[in-house]
């Protein structure tokens, strides 16, 4: 009931509203569906076969419109979806969506989240597969001033540790765990929220951060003590990849089931894949390009200085894939499986189908015939001009 | 009272009621206009208290250097005063002239499109709870059974949170509501839990409107012979309407609420919930900009209720002066 009245009150708000444009019924609905018979009451058989038309296809983000998902905005804004005969719907992450949930409900064909946000969900039955690996290390850092003397895990005894919580925190408690320190008592667990106001306010003495993200904020605000930006001297930044506890970030993830029946959805797949990784090759050649994507994809988090920054990082999250770009690295995933079983993040090590390769490797054996590198293996990282407030 | 013009005509009995009438007309505007001057100043006054308020405590915790502790309420119950925790009045104010870095519009303009967007969502989600709200009242006082059966349930709706409910709907509406002739939008689903927050006050004081006329008057109608539709529209709207307006100025207001908590767990792509999910997460970089948009979302709901305020005054005032007569 509530949903029809809806409908009515809808349609006097589009009715009132002549510049309104949303409202109009699109030609076909957004999901990949085929039209039900139904749909067609009088059939056209005079219309010749369109073989230039685009199939529908939807991508739920983990988060909003940033520079970890450029690749995806590249191969949207510059046609490389449309070249596979896709066209790409990208879906807006936020607080409370859980893209795994989106995935498994149908209300997105595919969908990016990080390793361990995938794999627990799956592992509570959602039907899910990671079928490319687009990120090959972890971008978590635990940052603080280096008047706090924190230069490892073990440093974090006794002080005041801040974490996201919502499974932001399995790198840091299996850091903590493979120095000895039991991480619901040797440290005092601080809730902190997505910013880095804690650590400059100094209620907290070491503060979770992405590496293209937060880490950025504090280099953007400015020192009370000098006046100027906060400088990487400032700064002690524990990595999880140097500890050996990161775990595996964003990857694309997929319908397991429909991969296996429907041979036209996994033909798909590839082509989404080919497109999507060939945006994030764009990206790694055409940084400044890639930047002025996300900062036009509104409204981005942070300015075009800190999507510059962003971006860089990201890059450098992928690049060099020694395995090929969106190749899952085996050992990684074993890392990331067994920090994940022993923290009991996961009751057990996943089936073999929680990843699939064929995928990504035919997307990028159909990118290496078109000439792309698809390692980057002489990828360095760029220096990115830090301002203040990251415009 | 002004001296009336004693003429030949004056003694006319018509021509003195229209005199009357139009002088009293002539101080009702003369009111209308002085309550609104009074209520502006009050307004702008409060507001500049607040300001003062602000600004004062700032001071004093900067003067004794609320970093070190040596008070132990300032800078420990009490915000820190420092420009990242509060940051200063004009700042905040400044901030709604500029333009942020990859922007082309000052800041007041993008706050005032995000307002828009939001405000549609909450007017669609308004509109239905108050359709919903109307109906579910009237149902109840029809049938008084009902109000025991439902009425705790309606109450129970509103103790289930909103953020649990918003996911569902949104991921609902992109599945499953193919039904409808349009294709089915976000900002859609965030409506319904507008709704969700909209329909409650109205069922409930709705309720108590209809009930609310005595049982002689009641009893009058019935002996009039009057139908049902006839006591509902003569005597049951009427007497609702003060207990509705009521109703109506908190579910304008939640409609609001009920948008941007929406938006904030939805991740529709735009309005004031967003933009304050961005600025929150920017925090540490633009402290200035997140009270900015909280000011504007605080802006956006005063307008709501003041234009709920204008119809009632609207319809309740003219339907008791045709009382009255």
């Amino acid at each position: 009931m509530l949903a029809v009245l809806l409908a009515f009150a809808l349609v006097a708000v589009s009715c009132g509203n002549d510049d309104d444009d949303v409202s109009e019924p699109a030609p076909a609905p957004a999901t990949e569906a085929p039209a039900p018979a139904t749909e067609a009451p009088a059939p056209e058989p005079t219309e010749a076969p369109a073989p230039a038309e685009l199939v529908e296809v939807s991508l739920q983000l983990q988060w909003v419109p940033q520079s970890q998902f450029a690749g995806y905005f590249a191969a949207r804004d510059l046609g490389f979806y449309e070249d596979v005969g896709l066209d790409v719907t990208i879906i807006d992450g936020a607080v409370d969506i859980v893209p795994a949930t989106v995935l498994d409900s149908g209300a997105a064909d595919f969908a990016i989240s990080w390793v361990p946000r995938g794999l627990v969900p799956r592992e509570e039955g959602l039907n899910i597969t990671n079928i490319a690996q687009v990120f090959q290390r972890s971008g978590t850092l635990q940052v603080s001033f280096v008047e706090a003397g924190i230069t490892g895990p073990a440093d974090l005894e006794g002080k005041l540790v801040g974490n996201w919580g919502f499974g932001n925190e399995f790198e840091l408690f299996a850091g903590l765990v493979s120095v000895g320190l039991d991480p619901q008592s040797d440290v005092t667990l601080v809730q902190q929220d997505f910013n880095m106001t804690a650590l400059i306010n100094g209620d907290i003495d070491a503060a979770q951060a992405m590496i293209y993200n937060e880490y950025a904020q504090v280099l953007e605000t400015i020192n009370p003590d000098t006046g100027e930006l906060f400088q990487p001297e400032d700064l002690s930044v524990i990595d999880w990849n140097d500890v050996g506890t990161a775990m595996l970030q964003d990857a694309i993830w997929a319908d397991a089931d429909k991969l296996e029946t429907d041979a036209e959805y996994r033909d798909i797949a590839v082509r989404f894949v080919e497109a999507s990784l060939r945006g994030w090759i764009h990206c790694r050649d055409n940084f400044q390009q890639c930047v002025d994507i996300v900062v036009a994809a509104s409204p981005p988090f942070g300015g075009p200085a800190h999507q510059a920054w962003m971006m860089n990082e990201i890059n450098a999250l992928i690049w060099p894939s020694p395995g090929g770009v969106g190749i899952l690295d085996q050992g990684l995933y074993d890392q990331t499986i067994d920090v994940a079983t022993s923290q009991g993040i996961l009751q057990a090590a996943p089936d073999a189908g929680a990843f699939r390769r064929d995928i990504a490797e035919e997307a990028i054996a159909n990118l290496e015939a078109a000439g792309h590198d698809v390692y980057g293996n002489d990828y360095a990282r760029r220096t990115v001009e830090v301002k203040e407030g990251g415009n | 009272m002004a001296k009336i013009d004693i003429g030949a005509v004056a003694d006319d009995p018509l021509v003195r009621e229209h005199r009357l009438k139009q002088q009293a007309a002539q101080e009702e505007r003369r009111d209308a206009v002085v309550r609104i001057v009074r209520q502006t100043v009050t307004f702008a006054l409060f507001l500049a208290l607040l300001a003062g308020l602000y600004t004062g405590y700032k001071a004093f915790g900067q003067a004794i250097d609320d970093r070190q502790h040596d008070w132990a309420v300032v800078g420990s119950v009490l915000p820190r005063t420092d420009d990242l925790n509060m940051p200063p009045v004009s700042e905040i104010f400044g901030q709604f002239g500029e333009t942020p870095g990859g922007q082309d519009q000052i800041y007041v303009k993008i706050l005032f499109d995000e307002a828009l967007f939001t405000l549609r969502e909450a007017f669609a989600g308004f509109m239905v709870g108050l359709v919903i709200g109307m109906a579910i009242a009237l149902a109840l006082a029809q049938w008084r059974r009902l109000e025991q059966g439902l009425l705790p349930y309606v109450i129970a709706s509103q103790t289930i949170p909103l953020i649990a409910i918003a996911p569902i709907i949104v991921i609902w509406g992109r599945k499953n509501f193919d039904i409808f002739p349009w294709e089915w939008q976000d900002w859609m689903s965030v409506s319904i839990i507008a709704t969700y927050l909209t329909f409650f006050p109205v069922a409930v004081n709705g309720l108590r409107g209809l009930q609310s006329p005595r049982p002689e008057n009641q009893e009058l109608m019935e002996s009039y012979a009057a139908n049902w539709s006839q006591t509902l529209w003569r005597l049951r709207l009427p007497a609702s309407l003060p207990y509705l307006f009521a109703a109506l100025k908190i579910a304008a207001t939640a409609s609001i609420v009920g948008a941007i908590v929406g938006e904030i767990s939805s991740g529709v792509s735009g309005g004031l919930g967003r933009r304050i999910l961005s600025e929150a997460f920017n925090y540490t970089t633009g402290p200035d900009r997140l009270f900015a948009s909280v000011l504007g979302a605080a802006v956006l709901g005063i307008f709501v209720f003041l234009v709920v305020t204008g119809v009632e005054r609207l319809v309740v005032g003219r339907h008791s002066r045709g009382a009255a007569a």
